[in-house]
């Protein structure tokens, strides 16, 4: 009897089969695990979505029996889970998890996962995929990988090895090309999970729908149509007590170098030929490489950064940035990073692309707005109205994620006078079905094998590189004081200077 | 949740679509940030005496909900329209946007039938799918909006006897897109099986399974059959007629090339509709067990080798509600392997079967 090459009984099917799987969380008392993760395996199980056969272990620096873990778990479920709990679900999602205490760097620890991991294949019966999630801080990253590799647990006999890595991956491009090197250097490139949780909006993954299922916009989508590119991504909070953290990243580490430039490449890539791992993943590098990095001396002309002072927000006096608990009172840590690029290819040369993001500005708003070139010629008079504007193709990635049309219309009257209206969709509006939380789609991607929706070796070098003159030269001034914008504004004024004459930043 | 609300007595379709025209602008005029929800018309004919039931299931469905429903209750003798329009919504907070559903309840007699169509067109949201459910019949109805609907949702289980009730899916399904209920009371069953085959080294005993038994509750004969007829479809058995036994009991034989599959339908006495475990039996002494249980479905293995493994596989219950959404849910999409499964389905009563 001849063996079939592919399951006949896929086809038809929304959820695709996923291979028996032992996940193992490093970090898994961590926050990330707490609010995301957790969670979302929850809520897969809850969808009948994880593998017939599914093992969770966490592992952690934190002392707790199995049972004291299975608590902790418990408990994040019922506080962070999109769907309320079925009891029966829970308890069987929960009846076998692990817990392994110990520090990344002891060899015991890997053993011990060795041994649980073997024990769990034979409790199957066959040998399980296995995923090694690191949702710890950074520093331990290249602690685990190399633990992983010395403990022999890189590769696994009858089943598959993969290893998912949350950002940030890397400081910087040296720090990246050492932490990719150290990666490589135990497992394969297939193996490798970078996550962007981003990627796995269903909005950002909708701007590739957007542009390649319709006809309507990639005729103007170049150099010829378009103007100028605006990409937002404000936040109304400030730090909420994540100083540690955010004092070491700072925003153009914290969303321009991994989710506004990830928006960029979508926004600007040629269209792949398939809508497969590494297709895609080349397409977005290609375009990578052709934003050139500035040149340390350029960049105060194209990168502008500031810090959020005291101010009012909703209406409550808030505290600066420096004011925050665990800030250095002379911090020159950015909360606003703001920045102009142009992509060096026959579709884009000469399009600026503007980006900015800031905490405690006026409104939480994350955006892609691209506008057009205004009409050659107008035959219409501009009087009593605010006349004809260039047309503003919005993408909304949140609050309210949607795509809005801004065209010429008549006011109605005997006078032929125009004025922009919009052409509006929401999803919100357009589908019955609940987007899935980002984290649902990635574990399940990663377990699956699936690589699309994560970022490739190269892919991440080539962000940091687009990063890394801007992060010297801002480590290297340090004579003129940082520029402050009052919490709840529009941002900094000195922003405004990165514009081309006529252009100016969308309100918030 | 907020609610504005129409009603006339003696009305018309257009004075219906009058009066949602006037609340959406009044509304969108009083909140910019209300928009009317724009993914599926859902058009419900309904015996008037079950309209609150029907009316309750449908407020089941939860997040699936679509966009404009028009519930039709027809009441024998009456000669004249009643209407009723809801428009509800939750008044956004912050930055959102908030949504609007809008329900419309019809009173109309028999009479109206026969030329629905005129009726339903003028009060449908234009530019957007309909799907079509008359859990009651009315066959005139069907007929009357066939040409504007764009989807059909049936329930193959409804209904004494499944032979009649798949052929009737056959013939609908020849003219418009359907989504059978009974069939999607088998998507979890399908996924299971496709997951548990999918290993490269477990694909080849799809080829010798031998014997396939199915158990469901006594009303969900079709959603057994469906099941049957995808294994069939997806396998490429030649299914032959069962034979009816004791207990609603049917079992018989599928051809599957060199070897035939013995099929088994077997009812249970579980409360909810739908199947309640499938048995996938090879030659060589491996077998799978998929049960409804506690949190999901316990499965049960035994190998050639005299290994018996159980453990569950995680999944909440949708319940009747979750699968009335799910059907609304599936007016948009399209899944190609019913009309096959639903052909080998019948064959398993004597009609002849499609080639999968």
């Amino acid at each position: 009897m001849t063996a079939l090459a592919e399951n006949p009984l896929v086809q038809g099917l929304e959820r695709l089969p996923v291979h028996p799987t032992a996940l193992v969380i490093f970090g898994a008392t961590g926050d990330l695990a707490h609010r995301k993760l957790l969670p979302a395996l929850y809520n897969l199980a809850h969808e009948g979505a994880l593998p017939e056969r599914f093992e969770l272990v966490g592992v952690s620096r934190s002392t707790y029996a199995h049972e004291e873990f299975r608590a902790i778990a418990r408990e994040s479920i019922a506080r962070f889970s999109r769907t309320k709990p079925d009891p029966a679900v829970l308890d069987g999602l929960l009846a076998d998890m692990r817990y392994i205490p110990g520090v990344f760097d002891d060899d015991s620890v890997y053993a011990e996962l060795g041994r649980t991991l073997d024990e769990l294949d034979d409790k199957a019966g066959y040998p399980l995929s296995r995923v090694f999630y690191l949702s710890t801080a950074p520093q331990f990253f290249p602690v685990i990988i190399g633990e992983l590799g010395e403990a022999g647990l890189n590769r696994a006999k009858g089943g598959e090895t993969r290893v998912v890595i949350e950002k940030p991956f890397g400081y910087d491009l040296a720090s990246a090309r050492k932490l990719n090197a150290q990666v490589l250097g135990v497992f394969d490139e297939s193996q490798v999970f970078r996550i962007d949780h981003y990627l796995g909006k269903e909005t950002v993954q909708n701007m590739m729908a957007l542009r390649f299922a319709n006809a309507l916009f990639e005729p103007v989508w170049n150099r010829n149509y378009v103007d100028h590119v605006q990409i937002t991504a404000a936040e109304d909070i400030g730090i909420e007590g994540r100083a540690g953290y955010y004092e070491g990243a700072g925003a153009l580490r914290d969303l321009v170098q991994n989710h506004m430039l990830q928006l960029v490449a979508l926004l600007t890539m040629e269209p792949p030929t398939a809508f497969e791992a590494n297709r895609l993943r080349d397409e977005k590098l290609k375009v990578l490489e052709a934003i050139v990095p500035p040149a340390i001396e350029n960049v105060p002309m194209m990168a502008s950064r500031a810090q959020y002072g005291p101010g009012v927000q909703a209406g409550v006096a808030v505290r600066g940035y420096r004011e925050e608990d665990g800030v250095a009172p002379e911090s020159r840590t950015e909360t606003y990073a703001a920045l102009r690029l142009q992509i060096s290819n026959w579709r884009w040369a000469g399009v600026p692309f503007y980006l900015r993001t800031g905490k405690r500005l006026a409104r939480k708003v994350t955006e892609i707005e691209v506008q057009l070139k205004p009409v050659p010629h107008l035959a219409f008079q501009n009087q009593g109205s605010v006349g004809v504007q260039p047309n503003q193709i919005v993408i909304t990635v949140q609050p309210d994620e949607g795509v809005s049309i801004s065209l010429g219309a008549k006011i109605p009257g005997p006078r032929m006078r125009i004025r922009p209206v919009n052409m509006e969709f929401h999803y919100g509006t357009s589908f019955v079905s609940q987007s899935p939380e980002a984290y649902e789609r990635l574990i399940l991607d990663a377990m699956r094998g699936d690589a699309t929706l994560f970022t490739r070796n190269d892919e991440i070098e080539a962000l940091w590189g687009i990063i890394d003159p801007i992060l010297t030269a801002w480590k290297e001034e340090t004579a003129s004081p940082i520029p402050q914008y009052p919490a709840g504004s529009q941002g900094p004024p000195e922003a405004n200077a990165l514009l081309q004459p006529g252009h100016s930043w969308r309100r918030l | 949740m907020s609610e504005d609300v129409w009603s006339e007595r003696e009305t018309s379709p257009d004075a219906v679509d009058a009066a949602l025209r006037e609340m959406l602008r009044a509304r969108h005029t009083a909140n910019h940030a209300l928009v009317p929800a724009r993914v599926l018309n859902l058009v419900v004919v309904v015996d008037r005496a079950w309209k609150g039931e029907i009316a309750n299931r449908l407020e089941r469905v939860g997040r699936y909900h679509a966009s404009r429903t028009v519930l039709c209750a027809v009441e024998p003798g009456r000669t004249t329209i009643d209407a009723r329009v809801v428009m509800s919504y939750d008044e956004p907070t912050g930055d959102g946007l908030g949504v609007i559903l809008e329900q419309v309840e019809i009173d109309l007699g028999e009479m109206h039938l026969e030329n629905l169509e005129s009726v339903i067109d003028p009060i449908r949201a234009p530019e957007i799918p309909t799907m079509l459910w008359c859990p009651h019949g009315h066959a005139e109805a069907i007929n009357s909006l066939l040409e504007i609907a764009d989807v059909i949702l049936l329930d193959s289980d409804d209904g004494p006897d499944p032979a009649i009730a798949l052929a009737r899916a056959a013939e609908l399904l020849a003219s418009v897109y359907v989504v059978d209920l009974a069939w999607l009371r088998t998507t979890p069953w399908r996924e299971r099986l496709a997951a548990s085959f999918d290993p490269p080294g477990r694909r080849e005993l799809l080829l010798q399974i031998c014997r396939l038994a199915t158990r469901h509750q006594a009303s969900s004969t079709a959603s057994a059959a469906l099941l049957a007829g995808w294994l069939a479809s997806r396998l490429r058995w030649e299914p032959t007629p069962l034979s009816a036994h004791a207990h609603g009991e049917l079992s018989g034989l599928a051809h599957a090339g060199d070897h035939d599959v013995a099929v088994q339908l077997d009812s249970s006495d579980q409360l909810v509709p739908g199947l309640t475990g499938v048995t996938v039996a090879v030659q060589e002494a491996w077998s799978l067990a998929l049960d409804r249980g506690s949190g999901g479905l316990c499965a049960h293995r035994s190998s050639a080798d005299g290994t018996e493994t159980s453990w569950l596989v995680l999944g909440a219950s949708r319940g009747e509600g979750g699968i009335l959404g799910e059907g609304v849910r599936q007016a948009l999409l399209r899944d190609p392997t019913y009309g096959p499964a639903l052909s080998c389905a019948r064959a398993f009563w004597g009609a002849e079967a499609a080639t999968a």
